[in-house]
């Protein structure tokens, strides 16, 4: 062989080498779910769709209805994202638009602070210092309004609303740091032309986020799919009680909780089984919910790259 | 323009949406300021030297520390990183040396996936793969769910580090007629090296936080081990079973290790963002 066919060779080892290594990322996500279906055959044959149409969780009783952990999750999330989104787009705005320029970093590091603390620490605050302020909050409601359903039931603290708002702060650095990024790659031309035509500070910017929308939309929906999965912290402060209910106030529980609690005290294959099943439908859901929200925030971040090239190509051409 | 809104109107609508963008960041740093103040206030009455070296105290006594756990958990992070850290730079740098390759999308795909998959699932999984099959709970579990964690932190920050390595010193050492290898380990990965170990650095701070992933892979243990075959005891799910009891002096020992827990993930983060300066300071020099 040659000096160029010995060469040639290693380069070929050098790809194969590497290549193996990142095949380990691919076996590993197929390995989740392969497993994770194989794990819950025994429920999933058993109770089939009934699984998530059935309401009652009794594992003494040997009944899996898991219907009361996707109200659970859903409801939760969804609050979650009621609370966070308008805050971390005020965030990401102040921080991209606004904010002076010595400001900026400090801010983006706060933020990023609220990101990295462990969750089980926000669980153990949100015992000992949230759930009593909810609480608080409850008894002080006016009886009037405590009779609506999303008021109803005793005002215990722990419950949907505690499980909520901790979420929500949660989740605002995920999603005010992408609609950040979102934002910066808006050209400046947006905002100038929109000056240009006498726009007020604010109008020039709603026409930047109405340009980031696609993107802004992927940021929400990228919170969204933290929140699904959020485990510790909600577990700490939501309930742990499989039953549906419209009140906020209600102890709930949800699918990522039912986990964490029960998952060692099953006693029977079913049960675990069952367990596995709630963990894998966790999967597929996170799954197709990040994926929706990168194509989002992908598609977007594209033709802003694409215009900026097609402003450059008609004056190289004219030049020619 | 339909109903034309008079400048006056416009301007304090703009005033005031600028007032609630300032006040929308304002509310998000309440919570943090109330998180910290108490994790520190609770902590730093409750964090003594015996927390650092004592063993738990039977239930109903008090006193007694998490030296235990600390091991656990230093014993745990370690084993993750010790498979993580090779799978996730070789990965990264496949990701970034055939960035435009359809199997790279592949694994940037897979990456993405994994990052997002939400930690209680990959303790399912794990749970799977290597308690179930031993009829055990392990260490070396526990070890496994967070290096699953890590892999796809890691592949992702040294790909985007590598990617901004000039790619005048990869055709430099390429002309110089080194091979691909060559190149990419004396040159390219050097270069991108101080970046790389900061967001090791920063995956070790987030992943010695987690608690989800460890509840059912190395369960707990109230006893003092290193070994691998057995359940092991770590900060966070101590915190966890501590913070869910009745008792006042477990509830004092949980916020000492929410403390412990918060300082860890604060230093990493100011030595990153320290480190990071740094390495910007020198690219613009």
């Amino acid at each position: 062989m040659g000096r160029v066919g010995k060469k040639r060779s290693i380069d070929l080892g050098f790809r194969l080498g590497t290549g193996a290594f990142a095949l380990v990322l691919v076996v590993i996500v197929c390995a989740i779910g392969f497993e994770l279906t194989r794990q819950s055959m025994l429920s999933i044959e058993k109770f089939g769709f009934d699984f998530w149409r059935t309401e009652v969780w009794d594992p003494v009783a040997g009944q899996f209805g898991a219907l009361p952990f996707i109200w659970g999750t859903l409801y939760s999330s969804l609050l979650a994202l009621a609370i966070a989104t308008p805050i971390a787009l005020g965030i990401a705005v102040f921080i991209s638009e606004l904010c002076p320029n010595w400001l900026r970093q400090p801010l983006v590091f706060l933020t990023e602070l609220l990101a990295a603390i462990p969750s089980i620490v926000y669980g153990l605050w949100g015992i000992f210092v949230l759930v009593p302020a909810v609480r608080a909050f409850e008894t002080s409601m006016p009886s009037a309004l405590r009779q609506l359903p999303m008021f109803s039931g005793p005002p215990l603290g722990v419950g949907m609303l505690a499980a909520g708002v901790i979420l929500a702060i949660m989740v605002i650095p995920f999603t005010s740091s992408v609609a950040r990024e979102v934002l910066k790659s808006v050209p400046a031309a947006q905002r100038e032309g929109a000056y240009a035509l006498g726009a007020t500070r604010f109008e020039a910017i709603r026409a930047a986020v109405y340009f980031a929308r696609t993107g802004i939309i992927g940021a929400v929906m990228l919170g969204f799919g933290r929140a699904l999965g959020e485990t510790m912290a909600v577990t700490m402060v939501i309930g742990n009680n499989p039953k549906i209910s419209a009140s906020l106030f209600a102890p709930q529980y949800t699918m990522a909780a039912v986990l964490a609690n029960e998952f060692t005290e099953a006693d029977t294959e079913l049960y675990l089984n069952a367990l596995i099943e709630i963990g894998l439908v966790l999967f597929v859901i996170t799954l197709v919910v990040n994926s929706l929200s990168r194509l989002l925030i992908w598609s977007m971040a594209r033709p802003a790259r694409q215009d900026a090239a097609a402003v450059v190509v008609p004056a190289a051409e004219s030049a020619a | 323009m339909t109903g034309m809104i008079s400048t006056g109107g416009r301007k304090v609508m703009s005033s005031l949406f600028v007032a609630l963008c300032t006040l929308s960041v304002l509310i998000a740093l309440v919570p943090l300021a109330f998180v910290l103040f108490f994790v520190i206030s609770e902590g730093v009455q409750a964090l003594n030297f015996d927390f650092f070296t004592k063993m738990p105290k039977p239930v109903g006594e008090t006193g007694g520390g998490m030296a235990n756990a600390i091991v656990g958990t230093l014993m745990v992070t370690g084993l993750g990183s010790m498979f993580a850290i090779p799978i996730g730079i070789m990965s990264g740098v496949y990701m970034s040396e055939y960035a435009g390759t359809r199997f790279a999308s592949l694994v940037r795909f897979a990456a993405d996936t994994l990052n997002g998959v939400p930690s209680i699932v990959i303790g399912v999984f794990v749970y799977g793969i290597a308690v179930l099959p031993f009829k055990q709970f392990s260490a070396l579990a526990g070890g496994l769910a967070l290096g699953v964690m890590m892999i796809p932190i890691i592949a992702r920050t040294t790909e985007e580090l590598l990617l901004l390595v000039p790619g005048t010193m990869r055709e430099g050492a390429l002309a110089l007629g080194a091979t691909h290898a060559r190149a990419v380990f004396s040159v390219v990965l050097p270069a991108a090296l101080p970046g790389i170990v900061t967001g090791v650095v920063l995956a070790l701070a987030r992943i010695a936080g987690e608690t989800a992933p460890l509840l059912f892979t190395a369960f707990s243990n109230r006893y003092f081990t290193t070994s691998l075959r057995q359940p092991i005891g770590t900060l966070t799910v101590m915190v966890f079973t501590y913070a869910i009891s009745p008792y006042k002096d477990w509830h004092r020992q949980a916020w000492a290790g929410a403390l412990v827990l918060v300082s860890i993930v604060l230093l990493c983060s100011l030595l990153a963002r320290f480190a990071t300066r740094k390495i910007e300071g020198l690219h613009s020099n």
